[in-house]
């Protein structure tokens, strides 16, 4: 039985007057991996950033429709953006982490809530980077900058001190894009390892990969959401013949 | 509660950000507050084309043309100087020497930009004058071409180091395009490289003149300082800005005196405040394209 | 062909006795100062105060008076300039607001130096009766040092990548957290360069603390922020146009410049060095 972990109504958001996404109405099941796919420019990532609201920090960015995090509707006047981000972790396309050392990287989203013990916020680090696969490469050296690690370390650093706040969803926009094959594959497996602790939504143009790790599989067109279910059903027989174009190398 | 402290944080930067504005109001407000009281009993006409300045005399007269004609005369002298040797080292340095000297040269130049006025104009008075003087057999050594070889000197790092941004910033590509056509160097400088860089060019002249006519201790110490229409440029000069430096000292607050050195700085407000817009949109204009 | 050639080699040439002259004239230049205040120099010439009327004795008032006045400058001018950097690089808006704040920075860093000195004289010695004191002219600096500060503030904080802000963000921290935490941290060394070069333009600045803060001749320290002060550009023009010993306050006056020169380009190479490191290090 899968629990509904964001729904989306009727979400529209405009860039100025460039329209990007347009009725979109999505489901996120709690626990499961979601892969986003489709052309550059179909909105895709648009889409990933308004689940912890960074479109907000787009100044011409409007946004009607709603987004639901189990029933509460984040774009709400009362919802607290921090506290939503807290909630819904982020990795980005190209790993961005702080030029602080690994520990405090890891150890920032915690710190910040200035609400936690020195003695906890330790526990979670090493928490988190062992969830992310890091600690036995870093443990040695957790003061070192964190620059001092690899492409795909930086990566998995990144995922660390995202689930350091112990989210309830984790968006990964294009995580793997930056990457070498072998940190790719690393990741991946990452992931459908992490699902037993945290939903994940995954933005990737990558077919191939949104094929090996998705649960379900979201094709998005020009701004709309062409197509949504099960990844088996999704990549053997789409439904839209635009899907089966795009699986297909027509486009993009 | 998180919120709180973020408001009141924002609310600080705000605040600091409105001292700017306080402070440039009141330099404004100042030197009209105190300069303006003037033009009750001289004529704005008469203030600026009279050549009689005899602010102390029993009959005083507050002409301040000469004092113009003094500050236009040594600029202008300084940028003759200025531009040729700052604009010809930044080009040389950016488009003909080795790396090895380029990276050696940028910094000096930073470094110099950074001394102060005041040993210039002590370097003009102690040495270069009387040199000037045993050499052209001269009346005075502090005069309009002393004191402009000793600006120029003061803004050649400032157009040379402005200028050297402007050309590094031109695409490598055109001077490629431009050598591979058959173009020489120097085809390649005068055609390609310096057309690209123009308005950046432009822009640290006008700084440097900026710089130049509002600078006060080498032509407080360099210029010679009578109050006359030059006849050559062998001649002394009382530039604006030292006028303002040298009498201040003799005045009495709120006597005419005091009040037509604050519409002398009047005036040289309004000359950089030009000035200045003016750099300004030809900067606006290289950065929006 | 052989026109172009000539042209070619006949125009490099002339570049490059452009930068010779120039060259030309800062070795003379630097190394008149050097030789002449050289001659000068001794243990008591900086730790002692002049004698009879500025013609004998060393120039310590006047260092002392240069420290304070630096620093209490750069003490006010610092927080608020890198505050103000703060406000146009992080919040911006409302626009029109910064389009104010930017023009108005501009427009004082282009204000003659000796402006911001009727300036002080006007406000801070008269209208607010601090009368000709260090902390007038100290005052007057901040103000003069303001715009540089700010713009070498905003120009390091818009230098740290975009990426830093968004995953602070992401991570659930507010701007005020992100601004504190990530990009003033990451900003600083260059904020530090550009403070360091504003601290040598302050230092050797004379025409703004010439109403405001110096004198000609004292031979005790400043007991108070309400004292006047000597301070080392100051002396130098005092040496040069009062009094009526040339012949031995010229000498000093070169001792003073070479100790002012020594202080105001160290603090730069400093900077330089600095920034050069920087550039090197950085790994993002």
């Amino acid at each position: 039985m899968v629990k509904e972990q964001i729904k989306t109504e009727n979400l529209n958001l405009w860039f100025g007057s460039n329209h990007v996404l347009k009725d979109v109405n999505l489901t996120i099941y709690e626990k499961k991996i979601t892969a986003m796919i489709g052309p550059s420019g179909c909105g895709k990532s648009t889409l990933l950033r308004c689940f912890n609201r960074m479109n907000d920090l787009i100044d011409s960015t409007k946004i009607k429709g709603q987004v639901l995090l189990h029933d509460e509707d984040i774009y709400a006047p009362s919802a607290q953006v921090t506290q939503i981000r807290t909630r819904i972790g982020m990795v980005f396309q190209k790993p961005n982490p702080f030029p602080k050392s690994i520990y405090n990287n890891v150890a920032y989203g915690l710190a910040i809530q200035g609400k936690h013990s020195k003695h906890e916020i330790s526990q979670r680090v090493e928490q988190s980077l062992k969830d992310a696969w890091l600690w036995d490469e870093v443990k040695d050296r957790l003061h070192e900058s964190a620059f001092s690690l690899s492409g795909g370390q930086q990566q998995r650093l990144c995922i660390a001190r995202a689930l350091a706040n112990n989210p309830e969803v984790l968006l990964l926009d294009e995580p793997t894009s930056a990457l070498d094959p072998q940190s790719t594959a690393k990741i991946e497996e990452l992931c459908v390892n992490l699902k037993n602790q945290v939903t994940i939504l995954i933005v990737t143009h990558n077919i191939a990969q949104a094929g090996r790790i998705s649960d379900y599989t979201a094709f998005m067109y020009l701004g709309e959401l062409v197509e949504f279910g099960p990844s088996d059903q999704l990549f053997t027989v789409p439904k839209d013949s635009r899907t089966e174009a795009y699986l297909t190398g027509a486009f993009g | 509660m998180i919120s709180y402290k973020d408001k009141l944080f924002k609310g600080i930067t705000y605040v600091a950000s409105l001292f700017v504005i306080v402070f440039l109001f009141g330099i404004i407000y100042s030197i009209f507050r105190e300069g303006l009281p003037l033009f009750n009993v001289v004529s704005i006409k008469e203030f600026l084309t009279s050549t009689e300045w005899y602010p102390t005399h029993a009959e005083p007269e507050f002409g301040i043309y000469t004092l113009l004609l003094g500050s236009f005369y040594v600029t202008l002298g300084a940028l003759l100087i200025a531009i040729p040797l700052g604009l010809g080292s930044a080009i040389f340095i950016s488009e003909v020497a080795s790396p090895k000297l380029r990276e050696i040269a940028k910094p000096v130049i930073e470094l110099l930009a950074s001394i102060p006025s005041v040993v210039y104009g002590l370097f003009g008075m102690a040495f270069l004058a009387p040199l000037l003087r045993e050499w052209l057999d001269l009346q005075t050594g502090l005069n309009i071409f002393s004191s402009s070889i000793i600006l120029g000197m003061m803004v050649v790092p400032i157009i040379a180091s402005m200028s050297e941004d402007a050309i590094s910033t031109v695409p490598k590509s055109l001077r490629e395009a431009s050598f591979a056509l058959g173009a020489t160097k120097w085809e390649t400088i005068t055609r390609v490289v310096l057309p690209a860089a123009k308005s950046g060019i432009i822009g640290s002249v006008l700084l440097g003149f900026g710089r130049a006519i509002g600078e006060t201790m080498v032509v407080l110490m360099v210029s010679g300082g009578s109050a006359q229409i030059p006849k050559s440029i062998f001649d002394s000069v009382r530039p604006m800005t030292s006028t303002i430096a040298a009498e201040m000292g003799e005045t009495v607050i709120g006597d005419l005196h005091y009040q037509s050195l604050f519409a002398i700085s009047i005036v040289l407000f309004i000359i950089t405040f030009i000035t200045n817009l003016i750099t300004e949109l030809v900067f606006l204009k290289r950065s929006s394209r | 062909m052989i026109v172009r050639k000539t042209k070619n080699s006949l125009g490099i040439a002339i570049l490059g006795l452009m930068l010779f002259f120039t060259a030309l004239f800062l070795i003379v230049f630097l190394a008149r100062i050097f030789h002449m205040g050289y001659d000068v120099l001794s243990w008591e010439f900086i730790s002692s105060p002049p004698r009879e009327a500025m013609t004998a004795g060393g120039i310590y008032p006047a260092i002392i008076g240069t420290f304070w006045l630096t620093v209490v400058s750069i003490a006010v001018a610092l927080p608020l300039g890198i505050l103000t950097a703060i406000y146009l690089v992080s919040y911006g808006k409302p626009r029109w607001f910064v389009q104010i704040v930017k023009i108005a920075i501009n427009t004082l860093a282009g204000v003659p130096s000796i402006i911001y000195g009727l300036f002080g004289m006007a406000i801070f010695v008269n209208l607010m009766k601090m009368d000709v004191s260090l902390l007038a002219g100290s005052l007057t600096l901040a103000v003069l040092a303001l715009p540089v500060i700010i713009n070498a503030a905003e120009e390091a904080m818009r230098g740290v990548p975009h990426e830093f802000r968004e995953a602070s963000l992401a991570l659930g921290a507010t701007e005020r957290q992100t601004i504190l935490r990530v990009i003033l941290p990451t900003a600083f060394p260059n904020i530090l360069t550009g403070t360091i070069i504003s601290i040598g333009r302050v230092a050797g600045e004379t025409a703004p603390i010439m109403f405001t803060a110096a004198t000609f001749y004292s031979r005790r320290l400043p007991q108070s922020p309400f004292d006047e002060v000597m301070a080392l550009p100051y002396h130098i023009y005092a040496l040069m146009t009062e009094g009526t010993h040339a012949a031995k306050q010229v000498p000093i006056a070169y001792g003073t410049a070479l100790v002012l020169m020594f202080l105001v380009l160290s603090i730069s190479a400093i900077a330089i060095a600095i920034r050069y490191k920087i550039r090197k290090t950085r790994k993002w």
